[in-house]
């Protein structure tokens, strides 16, 4: 891939400084339309820094957000969420006590048209829950299980379903497989690469580089607060992202 | 994805806390009955749930704390200033529905109070409440100079004896009163939103819940049931008692423990509240009836909720 790609996200120069320390010195890198791109890179190397970035949760210190090219600042979650800029934590922001259609709707409940109560419309965001899980695959036993009862796998499904239903432009993952078995990490790549074929836009955290090669497009590589390199996942191997990371390998960007 | 196999073992203790007060609302009914023969006619039942309506009420208020996370203390002292601010009001010639709204609105004052500093300062909400407890408590006996006032009024009176047929108008109160606080619990937007952010307020806020703004409804609403209580205590005492209701405090705590409520918040039991105010008025009822000590009543009361607490352990 050019620089000549189509950008949805793009940073420019960006710095965040904690107090002494530069978190992330001057990153640019780009996250294209429709695609999944992984970012790799060691401890420290600036990965959750720069998910706080676009998240809206640390404004950068230096440097431009640019979306659809054009100069943004993401002040506060909200603004990013505005921006149909979803994240999925490694915590997954799900309440264990509310059923599952409550926990995709948090927030976003559906309402019946009674004026100021406020009162849910239930059956829709019912069946509007069995329509997202089914439309992604995602096998629970009924959406109005409480949360507390699923699997590991079925929560971090209900999470990145929920992200997808409402990011309409980036969802962002941090280490979605990270607590999970074999099997659910299986069932959760399954899920990642079904939205790829859906053409939503997906930036992965991950360590897992086999991962990375499974389900990304592009991959990029952080070092030391600076993107070091941003590649087609066709174009690398395992042995060369390590070396990228660690730095034993080194290119221009 | 593999269909998780709950615990059996603690699958069943929790189903067992789940059902605890209705089960020992049943145990506790039998028991008097077998005891004496004055417990369970009609009249006595009547005058029990007339008894329990108060509690119910005031521990519906305490639920909205409690799903949050939080716990209300200053209720025992709440309930009292609102009792005083109606004989007071009343007595200095304010028309009676004047009067009610405005004792109810000085206990919404208590809870929007106890609400900020909680959600906004961020204090907590144990020392919070109990801080507000020993205030009003205070002002409340600065107003009353510490006099019960009797409040004579034909239309509370009314309200704490008659009712549409043998249906008594406390019951019918308690019971809107929880029908009410269901429904804005589990079918409104907001009762939603006390739900996540007591069972977990990180996520809550993740998803864009305004947390602070939804800790102060919830005291607010602890207050304004708190208001009713108070309104409804001076119906049926015929006057406004100034000093501390500790017992009223904690049976309200007691009575949403045993029905099932988590006090780490995020769950919510509105039929288990009012059955546990049942429950704990009951025991006083049935005690008082068969003579035993009101010392030992209080140790009574003390060991169902112990026993409420045990149950709960097992339910995480």
């Amino acid at each position: 891939m050019t620089s000549e790609t189509k950008y949805l996200i793009e940073a420019r120069d960006l710095v965040k400084s904690f107090d002494a320390v530069r978190a992330l010195d001057g990153l640019t890198a780009g996250f294209a339309e429709g695609e999944v791109t992984a970012i790799v890179g060691d401890n420290g190397a600036g990965k959750s820094t720069l998910v706080r970035c676009l998240t809206g949760v640390h404004p950068p210190t230096e440097g431009q957000l640019l979306f659809r090219g054009e100069p943004i600042r993401l002040s506060s979650p909200q603004a990013a969420r505005d921006l149909g800029i979803e994240t999925v934590y490694q915590d997954l922001g799900l309440i264990d006590d509310l059923a599952v259609w409550q926990n995709l709707f948090l927030n976003r409940e559906l309402l019946r048209p009674v004026p100021l109560l406020g009162v849910l419309d239930r059956p829709r965001m019912i069946r509007e829950s069995r329509d997202i899980l089914g439309g992604l695959d995602v096998n629970v036993p009924s959406v109005r299980t409480t949360v507390r009862r699923m699997s590991g796998g079925q929560r971090q499904s209900i999470a990145i379903a929920r992200a997808v239903t409402w990011g309409r432009s980036l969802v962002i993952m941090d280490e979605p497989t990270a607590a999970l078995g074999v099997r659910e990490t299986a069932a959760v790549e399954k899920l990642i690469l079904s939205l790829r074929d859906r053409g939503v836009t997906v930036l992965i955290i991950s360590h897992d580089l086999e991962q990375v090669m499974r389900v990304a497009d592009t991959v990029v590589v952080l070092r030391r607060g600076r993107a070091v390199a941003r590649r087609p996942v066709a174009d690398v191997t395992g042995d060369r992202l390590v070396g990228l990371i660690t730095g034993t390998i080194s290119e221009a960007a | 994805m593999t269909a998780t196999a709950a615990r059996p073992r603690s699958f069943d203790l929790a189903r067992a806390a789940d059902y605890a007060a209705p089960g020992a609302l049943v145990v506790v009914w039998i028991a008097f009955f077998i005891a004496t023969p004055h417990f369970l006619t009609l009249s006595n039942i009547g005058d029990l749930l007339v008894a329990s309506s108060i509690l119910a009420v005031l521990a519906l208020g305490q639920q909205f704390a409690v799903v949050v996370a939080g716990i209300d203390l200053s209720v025992g002292a709440n309930l009292p200033w609102a009792a005083a601010l109606l004989g007071a009001t009343a007595t200095a010639g304010v028309p009676l529905g004047l009067a009610i709204l405005i004792a109810i609105a000085g206990s919404v004052v208590v809870g929007v109070v106890n609400g900020f500093l909680v959600g906004y300062l961020k204090m907590t909400d144990f020392i919070v409440t109990l801080g507000s407890l020993s205030v009003v408590s205070g002002i409340t006996l600065l107003l009353t100079e510490g006099n019960t006032v009797a409040v004579s009024s034909p239309f509370l009176q009314a309200i704490a004896l008659d009712g549409i047929g043998p249906v008594r108008w406390f019951w019918l109160i308690a019971l809107a009163a929880a029908v009410l606080v269901w429904f804005t619990l589990f079918r409104t937007r907001a009762g939603t939103h006390l739900l996540a952010v007591g069972g977990g307020s990180d996520a809550a806020l993740g998803s864009g819940i305004p947390v602070r703004r939804v800790r102060l409804a919830a005291y607010a609403a602890s207050g304004l049931l708190c208001g009713v209580a108070g309104v409804m205590l001076v119906a049926r005492n015929g006057g406004a008692d100034p000093s501390l209701q500790t017992n009223y405090l904690l049976s309200s705590i007691a009575a949403v423990v045993l029905g099932g409520s988590s006090l780490f918040g995020g769950k919510a039991s509105v039929v288990g509240s009012v059955t546990g105010a049942v429950l704990l008025t009951s025991l006083v009822n049935g005690f008082t009836i068969i003579g035993i000590s009101q010392y030992f009543q209080t140790i009574a009361v003390g060991a169902v909720v112990l026993l409420a607490a045990l149950l709960a352990r097992f339910r995480k």
